[in-house]
């Protein structure tokens, strides 16, 4: 009884998908059919025109579009091979216009560098959340983040190096709610077997590759039995295939505890949506905070990188104290994701370098130094290293 | 055990419930009885037990001696209690819940000084919706592989938990109140819960109310947790917050905890498990337990000897000189218990 009317529930919340929108409702049901992957990255599209590839550029709201433009600026004096097609959202909008074009631009792109889109509550419940459209539609189940001590910042914890796997189309964020009666609100959080399986598989195949020991899957299945049960057990099953990597389970307020007093502990950690989004963000802010760590999306057939944590920053746009750290970072993931291995290798450097040889930091960090000047060192420390530059 | 201390008193005494609960529960709760003995605490306690019995109508249910307790006593204070695997019946804590509408969690998280960690001056208290939210226990498979969860947010829950937070946060003099959400993708349902928040937040100007997203809450929180005051959230994110914020402090044998139902029951207890390896072993650390009484004396307005106590324990661990393995070092719960007390009756 209960289930049939989950399944109404469900049913009523797919029909205004229709159209162009079949890949959720097929994603819903959990029949996603993506064939069993064994390599954990992508192959990048063909570069185009004359050896230059082309990524889709999202500026977003808050500090995204000033940092974006110091990424072009860092790429454009290391001369490197790639050119942006510049797409934008307006978050004010009610339509999805823009959306549509921007995920367009990602599907004939392959890849795209982001930056993040404010969600306005002015606007009306239906209108979701724009990031979390882009990830859905693009079935980008895989968030990357890696998380690790940089010697030149002072933190409380020290030594810390761990890969984060978030599953990232489905769980809490499904984004079907309704008002069954007024006053009482449902919101239906989606496990699916397909989802699971294909998130651990991804999850072990990466530690396997990175070399690492050990898998920690998240959960809170003492209490969502059936849900986070499920996931569980299919991370169980993967784990079987891999008998040369430790697999453990921790639940969720037990692993947040464990991170803010020992978190040496965990290597790498796969989970649903949720637990994804607060323990990433405990994670970074481990770390340094929002402005350091990179964030990576990745799909069957696309790839989206923008930073870890995902903020807006509104408060310190346009103030030049932002740090471009994390869009830095993630556009060499891009660039290794590209297979301009040496592009990026040389930007990261020249990033971590100044970070931590010439601790110009910014003010997040503790530091004084400005965006632009903290840009800057970047651009001269790469002339420095002698590669092929344009002028400054 | 100890089932009615009859102390002299000048103040009048009041009946508290006492469930000590599984493993290490008995021993920490007579640790506890003895402190406010010794503290001189106007208080009387009621032993309980409440494990699971199935009722008429085959529905499990707290047994009615203990259920008649707390309501005449409208005063709780539990130890740990064990959730047997297969035992049939749902977890204790959850049918004490149900039992007496627990809505509240209260868990104030305040660095100790003298056990170190890497975080100071933590001083903020997570209000955490306890009845609804994500731990509705509605789940179903709709078709094979596919598992749909139902988080549940209602109006009343939510108005009521807000009214709690604020009237928490005037009582105790906290200065701002923060709802910790995540409405950017749960529109309806955190949109809900916020909404209210915010009309409750209208009738106490009083009080700074502000709202921040779930995963900006922990990025700040791991970097500076000194930036918050009293939290208030729905269930799920409050059961990850409120055990993030005891880790800050040290863990869970050191937090206190409070319930508070609709009808003015008070549940107070400590939250870590029942240590089944060292109960009976006098090695246990009654100071959860100990602060969760603190913390209900002060629900009792018994201030003073709150104070008093708190004093006494804090003192203790800063002196390191009688700690529990826990802690950090060696001494037995006993002796533990013995210098807080011989503390307590310095004080007066």
């Amino acid at each position: 009884m209960a289930a049939h009317g989950a399944v109404l529930s469900l049913c009523r919340f797919i029909k205004p998908f229709g159209g162009g929108r079949l890949g959720n409702t097929v994603k819903v049901f959990g029949t996603t059919l993506t064939s069993h992957r064994n390599k954990s990255g992508l192959n990048p599209p063909p570069a185009k025109y004359g050896g230059r590839h082309t990524v889709t550029l999202i500026p977003g709201d808050g500090i995204g579009p000033e940092l974006l433009n110091h990424v072009r600026e860092v790429f454009r004096f290391s001369c490197v091979p790639v050119d942006f097609e510049v797409v934008h959202v307006n978050s004010a909008l009610e339509t999805d216009d823009d959306m549509n074009n921007a995920i367009t631009a990602i599907r004939r792109n392959g890849v795209a560098l982001k930056g993040n889109i404010e969600t306005k509550h002015t606007l009306p419940a239906s209108v979701k959340s724009r990031n979390n459209v882009l990830r859905t539609s693009l079935d980008l189940y895989a968030n990357v983040m890696h998380c690790q001590s940089l010697p030149g910042v002072q933190t409380r914890h020290k030594n810390i190096d761990i890969m984060i796997i978030r599953e990232n189309t489905e769980g809490e964020y499904s984004s079907l709610e309704h008002e069954s009666v007024s006053g009482v609100v449902e919101s239906l959080k989606i496990i699916t077997r397909n989802n699971s399986l294909r998130i651990a598989e991804y999850a072990f195949q990466l530690a396997r590759d990175k070399g690492r020991r050990r898998v920690t899957a998240v959960h809170k299945a003492n209490i969502m039995k059936l849900g986070d049960g499920l996931f569980l057990q299919c991370c169980k099953e993967v784990a079987s295939g891999y008998p040369d990597i430790t697999f453990d389970s921790m639940i969720v307020d037990n692993t947040t505890m464990q991170l803010v007093s020992k978190p040496q502990q965990f290597d790498v950690m796969v989970m649903p949506n949720l637990y994804g989004n607060v323990v990433s963000n405990v994670c970074a802010g481990l770390v340094g905070g929002p402005g350091l760590v990179p964030g990576a999306n990745y799909g069957r057939d696309y790839a989206v990188f923008e930073t870890a944590t995902r903020n807006t920053g509104k408060s310190i746009a346009g103030r030049n104290i932002a740090n471009p750290t994390a869009l830095l970072l993630a556009s060499c993931m891009m660039l290794d994701h590209l297979e301009l291995n040496d592009h990026a290798t040389s930007i990261r450097n020249a990033v971590l370098t100044t970070m931590n040889e010439t601790r110009l930091h910014t003010a997040d960090i503790g530091g004084q130094g400005t965006t632009l000047e903290v840009v800057q060192s970047i651009m001269r420390i790469i002339q420095s290293k002698g590669q092929l530059t344009s002028e400054f | 055990m100890l089932s009615n201390m009859n102390m002299p008193r000048l103040a009048q005494m009041q009946t508290v419930t006492l469930i000590p609960g599984d493993g290490i529960g008995p021993e920490i709760s007579s640790a506890v009885v003895k402190i406010f003995q010794a503290a001189n605490a106007p208080v009387s306690w009621e032993e309980r037990n409440v494990t699971a019995i199935k009722g008429p109508g085959g529905r499990w249910m707290i047994p009615p001696d203990a259920k008649e307790s707390m309501d005449r006593s409208k005063i709780g204070l539990k130890g740990p209690l064990k959730t047997p695997i297969a035992a049939g019946h749902p977890s204790m804590n959850l049918l004490l819940r149900k039992t007496f509408d627990l809505y509240a969690n209260v868990r104030p998280c305040i660095s100790i000084e003298g056990y170190k960690t890497p975080y100071t001056d933590v001083d903020l208290v997570t209000i955490r919706e306890n009845t609804e939210g994500e731990y509705s226990g509605i789940e179903h498979q709709i078709v094979d592989g596919v598992v749909q969860s139902i988080k549940l947010i209602t109006e009343n829950a939510s108005r009521r938990i807000a009214e709690y937070a604020f009237e928490y946060a005037r009582n105790n003099q906290r200065s701002s109140v923060t709802a910790v959400h995540k409405a950017n993708i749960m529109r309806m349902s955190d949109g809900l819960f916020l909404r209210k928040c915010r009309e409750v937040a209208e009738s106490y100007k009083d009080i700074k109310f502000t709202e921040m997203y779930l995963d900006t809450v922990c990025l700040n929180m791991v970097q500076d947790p000194t930036q918050f005051d009293v939290l208030v959230m729905p269930n799920l994110y409050g059961d990850i917050l409120s055990d993030l914020c005891a880790g800050l402090i040290g863990g869970l044998g050191v937090t206190p905890s409070g319930n508070i139902g609709a009808n003015g029951v008070a549940i107070f207890e400590s939250v870590h498990g029942t240590a089944p390896d060292i109960a009976g072993l006098d090695l246990a650390n009654p100071t959860a337990l100990l602060l969760s009484g603190v913390m209900m004396l002060r629900h009792m307005g018994l201030h003073d000897h709150a104070h008093k106590i708190q004093k006494a324990c804090f003192d203790t661990i800063r002196e390191k000189k009688v700690l529990t393995k826990d802690l950090g070092g060696n001494s037995k719960c006993s002796e533990f218990t013995a210098d807080i007390c011989r503390r307590v009756q310095d004080l007066d």
